[in-house]
């Protein structure tokens, strides 16, 4: 089955992928934060490394992902998300933390 | 007519400022890459419009940039350091070993014969390469892999390599330091390194000679002398005229031999040039009169360049890699600060006029000197 994901991301990646707001990204498959990493990066090369480890695929402290209200930043990469981000009614949030003052 | 571009990198953006071959009138581009930690940005001295950039965040990690168009435009390139094989351990600030993790590069250097080919120094210290104008990096895993890398240990900025040095002469020859391992040297482009620390006297670590473990702040090369290096380090400003296999102190007449940068006059290469810092627990210039010291004999007398320089109420520090000078007839040297001032001087150091008062905290400045 063929998802629309809707990624929202922080505007120092935005200006760095050259996007706008809102990104769709297609996911064949289960909607999980692997996979809608793996589409985003595949279609935005540049975001490589950015907002997970090269190599252990692991999140970057500072980065965190929301959707519907809820924190999943801590979920199982391969948990699956909410409908509402499979669904694309709800944007999957990339958000670098606060931190640093 | 000449013009000179300075790349500047700051805390939160880089700047690009550009002038005519009497540097009095100067304009700003940036920032670029605004937010962003930019460590540094140098020029390829074969194609001076290729620059590349190291762009980096605690939130979102390390970004190489790279202009084709003299810092127009840029394009994200390769970001993947991977260190080869097995990481392994160098020592933590409480002596236990801690892995070795990348977490930034603090210093580019562009080949001098090839604008594909270029040098990344790395924090977790490592030198790195890529051969495709950055596409792709490896890494020379003979220096870290030297068998004293696992005593290493980070000074209080990190664990960084933080200066390259090229030997014009002879390319298999490069120069590295790191903070606090010391100074290193290949003569076989890179496969195999060994220490060159011999001379260096440290009272911060137990063995005040040993062979690795001094916090080595910066060095510099005139071009014309390659075997000639002149270090400032932590404490004590050096001189080898050996390739680094001896060292000797020139701290002479200084008010304090505690500093960051040093940097070589681009037509005399026994003119050098230091900003004293008061000391490692007080970042900042002595009395709050910020000077530059300029020695024309090769070390040991100097004598303090003041004027244009604010001479009250000045605390800003002066960081490695943020002094650099043009190869105009009447020599131009620059430095940032912490405070975001860049300071020029089109004469030598015998006068100075800031070109910029207000940028984020300076990191670094290279400077271009273009027909």
């Amino acid at each position: 089955m063929k998802s629309v994901v809707h990624v929202e991301l922080p505007a120092s990646l935005r200006l760095l992928a050259r996007v706008s707001h809102l990104v769709e990204v297609s996911i064949e498959g289960p909607v999980t934060q692997r996979s809608i990493l793996d589409a985003l990066e595949a279609a935005h090369p540049t975001l490589q490394g950015t907002m997970r480890d090269h190599t252990s695929k692991l999140r970057r402290p500072f980065i965190r992902f929301f959707a519907c209200d809820q924190d999943l930043s801590h979920l199982s990469p391969d948990e699956q998300l909410p409908e509402a981000v499979a669904m694309g009614t709800e944007p999957f949030l990339v958000i670098g933390a606060i931190a640093g003052g | 007519m000449s013009k000179v571009r300075l790349l500047v990198g700051t805390r939160k953006g880089a700047f690009v400022l550009t002038a005519d071959g009497t540097r009095k009138n100067w304009s700003v581009s940036g920032p670029h890459f605004a937010g962003w930690e930019i460590y540094h940005l140098k020029g390829s001295p074969v194609d001076p419009n290729r620059i590349y950039a190291s762009q980096t965040s605690g939130w979102f990690g390390q970004v190489v940039q790279r202009s084709d168009d003299g810092g127009l435009t840029w394009n994200p390139v390769g970001n993947k350091f991977l260190y080869d094989g097995v990481a392994g351990t160098h020592q933590w600030y409480d002596g236990t070993p801690h892995p070795w993790e990348f977490k930034r590069v603090w210093h580019l250097e562009p080949s001098l014969t090839c604008a594909e080919t270029l040098y990344a120094g790395a924090e977790d210290a490592a030198l790195f390469h890529s051969q495709d104008g950055g596409n792709t990096w490896s890494e020379f895993a003979g220096l870290r892999n030297h068998g004293t890398g696992p005593a290493w240990q980070p000074g209080a900025g990190g664990m960084c390599l933080h200066t390259i040095l090229i030997d014009p002469a002879n390319p298999q020859r490069v120069f590295i330091a790191i903070s606090a391992a010391g100074a290193f040297r290949t003569d076989d482009g890179g496969q195999t390194w060994k220490p060159i620390n011999r001379g260096l006297r440290s009272q911060y670590i137990p063995d005040q000679d040993a062979e690795v473990g001094h916090c080595v702040h910066h060095i510099a090369m005139h071009p014309s002398r390659p075997d000639t290096l002149f270090m400032q380090k932590h404490w004590d400003v050096m001189r080898s005229d050996d390739a680094g296999d001896s060292w000797r102190e020139i701290s002479g007449n200084l008010p304090t031999d505690f500093g960051f940068v040093i940097d070589v006059h681009a037509h005399e290469p026994e003119t050098l040039y230091v900003v004293p810092i008061k000391s490692d627990s007080e970042h900042f210039p002595i009395d709050g009169k910020l000077q530059v010291h300029r020695s024309r004999s090769g070390g040991n007398e100097w004598e303090p360049l003041t004027k244009g320089l604010p001479q009250s109420n000045c605390y800003v520090n002066v960081l490695r890699d943020a002094m650099a000078v043009d190869t105009l007839d009447s020599c131009g040297v620059y430095f940032g600060t912490t405070g975001g001032q860049v300071y020029a001087s089109s004469d030598s150091g015998d006068n100075w006029n800031a070109i910029v008062h207000d940028l984020p905290a300076v990191l670094s400045i290279e400077v271009q000197t273009l027909p």
